[in-house]
């Protein structure tokens, strides 16, 4: 088992919780694990982006190399676009469709989605959307979590249960609320 | 008994030095250094060992207090950013001299490829320089391995330990096992054997100079040594022989396996191990050198006179000149065939850092703009912190970031040769860190400027670490000589534009020094203060 993920996003938008839980799922299994973030002057609504490395075996390097991810999840549609070339040629690619715009050359969103469409795998997900369907818009992460958790190569308990230890110390209400979030997202995706 | 913990590189520094039984961590907050003191700070076995933990104000009192814990024998860690060690260095070059009592760390993070930081200065150059032995970890689990390691480096050779991380090796999660229960805190004070190497006058500077050069030879045999943390592995293919320092030993294993068919050196301690690489030198037709940061070692190895051996590295361009390393570059230069890979997306656009919405540093340049759009001969001078944004669009107010505290300076020396008006625009923990001898400078001379100190009550850049003046700014620059009628604090919010406005105005019009105190809590912090409030 070995899963070379990269995790976009724009700086303050959650990819770290998502991370998070899948860390603590794959510990959980036993696997090793390696995780590179990006803290610092780019958290300030740039683009932000982290390396997540799972596998049976000793992992070496903390970065993934070029052509070898096996996802981006990604929080933003550009962004996820912008590590096509670590994405492998069977990689997928799971995206929030609602853009960031905080900055004035934003692209035509159509040019993104056509450019989206052209990769061979990828899962499309208004994520925000369902975020406030279920009743929980600060979900959006988790949602996408849920969207791409049957590509992750753990069952879908594991990740559930890594929501529980994670979310546990703030209370019982975020916990279930982020429950929801992610079994919304696994069924927009399946 | 073991346990295993999921740790940033700096998470497992931090729990090493806890387990080796600190009396204090001492630093001033810089990516990619800052979650070491964090961890600390939030760690329930440091509360109950009493350890230490306020944020200093600026590297050099931390290096300074580390060295005081030291003389009376206990052990410290001190924490800071590769350009943080700047500030630091007179206090660490001489306590290459004055040696240790108990053990001393310091942890120094670099920066390659510059993420958030003005340079890319490899801190393994003041190590050599001050004669300071370095270990480099390749992974977190010598990270926090090598703590307990350094302390008796530290001690057992009555000297300092620089420890250097670099961006991946500080903020890489990864499973490291580490010690259930941590080595108890000293209590008792011990002194010096040979107090007057502490007494850095000339005479005593004289007598101790010699021992530390000489005692860093045997620093280099120690780290050749199998106690040390460089290894030889050997292999049949001699055409090539690969030296990786640090992290980039990863990128190494990444692309070639454990089994790799010519020999490899992997360097985490130095001085670098003399020996080892006369070895590889003679045996092999050519070596490349792989390190992050500068071609400290390559440098070393080449020297200027001709080689038998062919040296590779970043000076020959088998690797970029400047930059971090990672496993493309290392595997390109390793001559392995590339990846299959995708081609950019032309979509893609940069997406730089923002100061963020309704964040007060905003107001401040907002105000700014509008009142000096009046004076066509300004300069705004500005220093490190968030507030460096407003370099950007939409505002493009700044014109210089150099140092910590080098705003009010600049802007002295500007005014000195005549500019008008010449503003500086500092942030509270900057000015505190190194800004209170630039104000007293400019106090001196009643030096025509306006110095702006945008406080938001925080280290915000950082993440919003306790900031060393808070509630203190007024106080610290009327004692300095400022004088109290041209001290301002306004409030930065839109609604109050008209009066800040005029303020700014009329500080410019005073032909003499003011200070102009925009105070409004940074809203990260806030969003979390009423998030605390709220539980």
């Amino acid at each position: 088992m070995k899963k070379d993920i990269i995790l976009a996003g724009v700086g303050g938008q959650g990819i770290l919780s998502i991370a998070a839980v899948i860390g603590e799922a794959a510990l959980k299994e036993g696997f090793n694990i390696k995780q590179a973030e990006v803290h610092g002057m780019s958290q300030r609504g740039g683009d932000v982006q982290s390396n997540l490395r799972i596998s049976s075996n000793p992992i070496a390097s903390d970065l993934i190399p070029k052509g070898c991810a096996d996802i981006i999840i990604s929080l933003e549609p550009m962004e996820a676009l912008r590590y096509l070339p670590w994405l492998s040629k069977e990689g997928w690619i799971v995206t929030n469709t609602t853009p960031f715009v905080n900055i004035p050359n934003y692209p035509q969103i159509e040019s993104i989605m056509e450019e989206l469409r052209k990769i061979k795998n990828t899962i499309l997900v208004d994520v925000d959307t369902i975020a406030r369907d279920v009743g929980n818009p600060r979900g959006a992460n988790i949602v996408l979590l849920g969207a791409c958790s049957h590509l992750l190569g753990m069952e879908s308990q594991k990740f559930e249960e890594g929501i529980r230890r994670i979310f546990s110390d703030k209370g019982e209400e975020v916990v279930e609320a982020n429950l929801k979030a992610f079994r919304a997202g696994r069924a927009a995706s399946l | 008994m073991k346990v295993k913990k999921l740790l940033l590189g700096d998470e497992a520094v931090a729990l090493g030095a806890i387990n080796a039984g600190i009396t204090g961590v001492y630093a001033y907050p810089g990516t990619p250094s800052t979650e070491i003191t964090e961890y600390i700070q939030g760690s329930e076995t440091a509360r109950e060992a009493g350890i230490h933990c306020t944020w200093c104000t600026n590297e050099k009192t931390a290096m300074e207090t580390a060295l005081g814990v030291s003389y009376v024998g206990q052990r410290a860690i001190v924490c800071m950013k590769h350009v943080g060690l700047n500030v630091a260095a007179d206090a660490f070059v001489n306590s290459a001299i004055t040696g240790v009592n108990g053990g001393v760390i310091v942890v120094v993070a670099d920066d390659p490829s510059m993420h958030s930081s003005q340079n890319e200065q490899d801190s393994r150059f003041y190590g050599k320089f001050a004669f300071i032995p370095i270990l480099e970890p390749s992974d977190q689990q010598e990270a926090y391995d090598m703590m307990e390691y350094g302390f008796r480096l530290s001690e057992e050779n009555n000297i300092p330990v620089m420890m250097r991380l670099t961006t991946r090796m500080a903020h890489s999660r990864a499973v490291v096992e580490v010690a259930a229960k941590p080595i108890p805190r000293r209590e008792k004070l011990t002194f010096p054997k040979d107090p007057s190497s502490w007494i850095l006058l000339p005479a005593n500077a004289r007598r101790k100079y010699p021992q530390v050069i000489s005692s860093y030879e045997e620093l280099e045999r120690i780290s050749a040594s199998k106690e040390g943390w460089n290894r030889y592995f050997d292999a049949p293919d001699k055409s090539l022989g690969v030296i990786a320092c640090g992290i980039a030993y990863n990128y190494l294993r990444e692309n070639v396996g454990m089994n790799y068919k010519h020999p490899i050196l992997k360097i985490s301690q130095y001085p670098a191990p003399s020996d080892l690489i006369r070895k590889m030198a003679s045996e092999c037709d050519s070596i490349l050198v792989m390190e992050e940061g500068q071609p400290l070692l390559e440098e070393m190895i080449k020297g200027i006179l001709p080689t038998p051996v062919k040296v590779l590295g970043r000076l020959s361009g088998a690797l970029p000149r400047m930059g971090e390393l990672n496993p493309n570059s290392v595997r390109e230069a390793l001559g392995l065939p590339a990846h299959e890979t995708n081609r950019p997306s032309s979509v893609v656009v940069p997406r730089p850092p923002a100061l963020c919405r309704g964040c007060g540093h905003r107001d401040v340049y907002t105000a700014l703009n509008e009142v000096l759009a009046d004076y066509p001969g300004h300069k705004v001078f500005s220093d490190i912190g968030c507030y460096t944004l407003g370099a950007l669009p939409p505002f493009r107010t700044i014109s210089s970031c150099i140092d910590m505290g080098s705003s009010i300076t600049v802007a002295r020396g500007a005014a000195d040769a005549g500019l008008w008006p010449s503003i500086a625009v500092i942030g509270d923990s900057t000015f505190t860190h190194s800004g209170i001898t630039s104000l007293l400078d400019a106090a001196n001379v009643n030096a025509n400027i306006v110095v702006v100190i945008s406080d938001n009550l925080t280290t915000g850049m950082t993440g919003g670490q306790d900031s060393a003046g808070t509630g203190k700014l007024e106080a610290i620059c009327a004692a300095v000589g400022v004088d109290p009628a041209h001290i301002r604090t306004v409030i930065p919010l839109p609604k109050n534009m008209p009066e800040i406005t005029r303020i700014i105005r009329e500080e410019i019009e005073y032909k003499g020094l003011s200070v102009i105190i925009p105070r409004r809590e940074c809203i990260q912090t806030a969003k979390r203060h009423a998030k605390k409030r709220k539980q």
